[in-house]
């Protein structure tokens, strides 16, 4: 695979990477980011669809960023995709943490009610 | 077609269509295991551009931490799905409105933008062939020696997620009886051997 080597990847126009051009795992990552933004309107009242969909988004982000890596022949992206998954799995911890400790004092999980929260 | 390509759009179209239905399947249950299934594909199309430690950590800690995580939350908290699903019909024109004019505005960029001529040059850590060396040590290489400030910051990062959910769903239950250690320790000279004989009892 001439894209991986250290030598001028970018030189390559119509480079592909892993079979296919770029530009279909970009495709796939925005048709995956669209999907999560979606379903945040979609399921506006249950909040576990809709951290699932923040981890959809996040996941459409990650694509882009190893996508680019390839293409680019810099590992930077990688590493960059790393940390975002790690802030993903904190915020996953919390966010069901929360979750738990709202449905303990409220007793649904319904994002309207959530307004009982403020001071 | 090679083979690599037909890998791709099989894994893309298992990727969109499981992501569609996370969104869309009334069970929460159900949302969770489309959702893994979301995440094998996109690891089986991050192996194919050559990512594997990536895509091994998708699978590992999404697949067998996160989603667990989501699966053990859903199946604990008892809520009406059924009633939380009420509004769906309402939200579906909205939605489908913004998901449109975002994939349009998308879709705008696509094919009108070009790499600069020195983004080869602004590589900060420029991909060795994987033959001589595999993806992971290459990762572990940059990462422990150019971002290991970064890194740790993540392990700081994951710490406090860790300690925040604790204390977050910790609760004391006042009406559960527990064993009070000191209160053992402290305790007088009240105790009395017996003997007792056997099949006679005190």
């Amino acid at each position: 695979m001439a894209v991986f080597a250290n030598t001028a990847a970018v030189a390559t126009a119509a480079g592909t990477v892993g079979g296919v051009g770029l530009e279909a795992y970009l495709t796939v990552a925005a048709i995956l980011f669209v999907i999560g933004i979606f379903g945040i309107f979609v399921n506006r009242r249950n909040v576990i669809i809709i951290l699932m969909s923040i981890e959809l988004m996040l996941l459409a982000v990650n694509i882009n960023l190893v996508a680019f890596s390839a293409h680019l022949g810099d590992m930077v992206g990688q590493v960059f995709t790393l940390f975002v998954l790690t802030v993903a799995a904190a915020e996953a911890a919390i966010g069901l943490a929360i979750l738990v400790c709202f449905h303990r004092n409220r007793g649904s999980i319904d994002v309207q009610d959530v307004n009982m929260m403020k001071g | 077609m090679g083979l690599t390509a037909i890998a791709f759009y099989v894994m893309a179209t298992v990727a969109i269509a499981s992501g569609l239905l996370v969104v869309l399947s009334r069970n929460p249950v159900h949302s969770v295991l489309w959702l893994i299934l979301t995440f094998f594909s996109a690891a089986g199309m991050m192996v194919l551009m050559g990512a594997e430690f990536v895509a091994m950590l998708l699978v590992i800690v999404y697949v067998g931490a996160v989603m667990v995580l989501f699966l053990f939350v859903v199946m604990m908290l008892d809520v009406d799905f059924a009633e939380l699903k009420r509004g769906l019909a309402n939200y579906l024109p909205f939605g489908a409105l913004i998901g449109l004019i975002l994939v349009v505005e998308m879709s705008l960029v696509f094919g009108h933008w070009i790499f600069a001529d020195t983004a080869p040059a602004m590589r900060t850590a420029e991909m060795p062939a994987p033959a001589e060396t595999p993806n992971t040590q290459a990762l572990g290489m940059i990462l422990y020696d150019d971002y290991i400030l970064v890194f740790q910051l993540a392990g700081l990062i994951l710490l406090v997620a860790m300690i925040g959910a604790i204390v977050l769903t910790l609760r004391h239950r006042q009406d559960v009886k527990r064993q009070d250690i000191l209160q053992q320790m402290y305790r007088g000279r009240d105790v009395e051997l017996k003997d007792v004989e056997p099949g006679q009892g005190v």
